[in-house]
């Protein structure tokens, strides 16, 4: 869909590195969702009671409408905890918007994962996940090892492929003063990490941590009068591929692509046009299939693509600037959004992209979205 | 293997998937299979995927297939599996169509993408009948008598 008449005017994050410090067990994901939110709306000068809509994510509508005492939107509903879900958030966020339902939606999302222990492996499934436990099969990871080992071997990839991705968010997060791990490391300490799923090793895994974000849409006329310039949602478009497992067929491409295509078509923008990239990474492999997918990359050689600089902060396509999912903090990809938001109005400090005027945010998952953001 | 914790991991044996684990006893990989489109499917369902019948059998397939992918689990995500690491998994896509996770009976040191492979049975820690799968070495096919090559 086309939303250029829709914006992001207001974004709010933890600071991920501070919670990290310590795991908390009593530590309440609505607290900190609420103190996201309330950075998100200082951020554009609205008050709460501005707020008609609310999408929480990892979060009960209930529980969170009563804990910032927001009695009576005109939308509200939950979302599943998984990272499909944050493209999918600011779809309905634009489609609420445009259809007039509610001025002002609040997107809110939080999570304990470190400090309750969440593993994301393990854990009781649904009535058909018991055919692959039975085997000792588990974790998002894993299934993703499945694609990654084809793709390996199709293409005749190398150990080391994956290292040039996990040292750019690396870089990107000692430049965030945000971020979980702001240290860099180099190409012998990304080979001496251990393996989880092998072929994926621990820095191919994003992290398990704690924090939230929230960020404030609503229309391109109300936007203008608020405190900072407006992000314009330029399109967005999505498509699921829905089956038993997270390991599909082709990598995510088709539907990538048939996402793809429809979001270049309709706000007349491609690969070449884009100015920094926000690329949902659960685990690194997963970038390869998305820079494939979207046709920023020539299938079956992201691996090489990625290897020459252009992802870099000084390279044509910047990459997971704020550090993603392995560096900066695992958000499910509601992070990513908001490091889009701070590029395009020049609020990234250290890892500024000079001259950021697209981003684009991409998820190849079981519910493949994507955006582009712009900026006047 | 902690044969207790391993047991809770297992598929409960219900009235909707125990042809599925008689098949497993009798040495046969059984699928249900739609009545009105042929369409096979696993693990079983209510409803025919491709025509959204209800109505189904249970058919005996070839359990042949090939080797999608795999991969070596090395993290401790079960303390069933605790003495198991590092272990392999595999991803088998079964001639019929359906994937299915599983694992290999005694696979060789170097593994191909498209192996063919080939469904055998055997009991599990527990004694129950499951499926496992065995790498078919590659060897020329002779092509059947009267066959066509295009
Ligand atoms: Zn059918």
């Amino acid at each position: 869909m086309i939303a250029k008449d829709v914006a992001i005017v207001g974004v709010g994050s933890s600071n991920f590195h501070e919670l990290y410090a310590e795991k908390d067990a009593s530590r309440d994901p609505y607290g900190l969702a609420a103190d996201a939110l309330r950075e998100a709306l200082d951020d554009c000068g609205l008050g709460k009671n501005d707020i008609d809509g609310l999408l929480c994510t990892n979060l009960k509508y209930g529980r969170m409408g009563d804990v910032i005492g927001l009695r009576n939107p005109k939308f509200v509903h939950d979302l599943e905890g998984t990272g499909r879900m944050s493209g999918v958030s600011l779809q309905e966020a634009c489609a609420i918007v445009q259809a007039g339902l509610a001025d002002v939606v609040a997107v809110v999302y939080a999570t304990v994962g470190r400090s309750v222990g969440m593993k994301y492996g393990g854990e009781d499934g649904g009535p058909t996940t018991a055919y692959d436990t039975m085997y000792g099969m588990t974790s998002t990871g894993a299934y993703v090892s499945l694609m990654y080992q084809r793709y390996r071997k199709m293409y005749g990839v190398p150990e080391d492929a994956l290292a040039p991705l996990a040292i750019n968010n690396r870089y990107n997060g000692a430049r965030n003063p945000r971020a979980v791990f702001q240290r860099e490391i180099d190409h012998a300490e990304y080979i001496g990490s251990r393996f989880i799923a092998e072929p994926l090793r621990k820095l191919d895994y994003c992290i398990i941590n704690d924090g939230a974000v929230a960020f404030i849409v609503t229309s391109i006329d109300r936007a203008r009068s608020m405190r900072k310039k407006p992000v314009r949602i330029a399109g967005t478009a999505g498509m699921a591929e829905l089956n038993n497992h997270y390991t599909s067929p082709d990598f995510y491409f088709a539907a990538c692509r048939g996402v793809a295509d429809r979001l270049y078509k309709e706000t007349g923008l491609g690969p070449d046009q884009i100015d920094c990239m926000q690329v949902y990474d659960n685990f690194l492999p997963t970038i390869l299939f998305t820079l494939e997918g979207f046709d920023h990359a020539p299938k079956g050689s992201a691996w090489e693509w990625v290897a020459d600089g252009t992802i870099g902060p000084d390279g044509s396509r910047p990459l997971n600037t704020s550090g993603g999912h392995t560096s900066e903090s695992y958000m499910q990809g509601f992070a990513l959004h908001v490091e889009a938001v701070r590029q395009l109005r020049g609020e990234a400090g250290d890892r500024q992209v000079r001259g950021c005027r697209t981003v684009q945010y991409m998820c190849a998952s079981p519910i493949v979205t994507s955006h582009i953001f712009t900026i006047d | 293997m902690n044969v207790e914790a391993y047991a809770r991991l297992l598929p409960d044996i219900t009235a909707a998937n125990k042809p599925f684990w008689d098949g497993c006893a009798a040495g046969e990989l059984r699928l249900q299979t739609c009545t009105e489109c042929d369409t096979h499917r696993f693990p079983d369902g209510p409803t025919c995927p491709n025509c959204l019948s209800r109505s189904h059998t249970w058919q005996t397939v070839s359990g042949t297939g090939t080797l999608w992918s795999w991969f070596t689990m090395h993290q401790k995500y079960f303390p069933a599996f605790a003495d198991e690491i590092p272990y392999l998994v595999a991803y088998i896509k079964l001639s019929e169509g359906p994937f299915m996770i599983s694992s290999l009976v005694d696979p060789p040191a170097e593994l191909e993408l498209d192996q063919p492979v080939r469904a055998v049975f055997g009991p599990d820690a527990t004694g129950r009948p499951i499926v496992r799968f065995t790498v078919e070495p590659v060897e020329p096919v002779e092509p059947a008598s009267g066959a066509v090559t295009r």
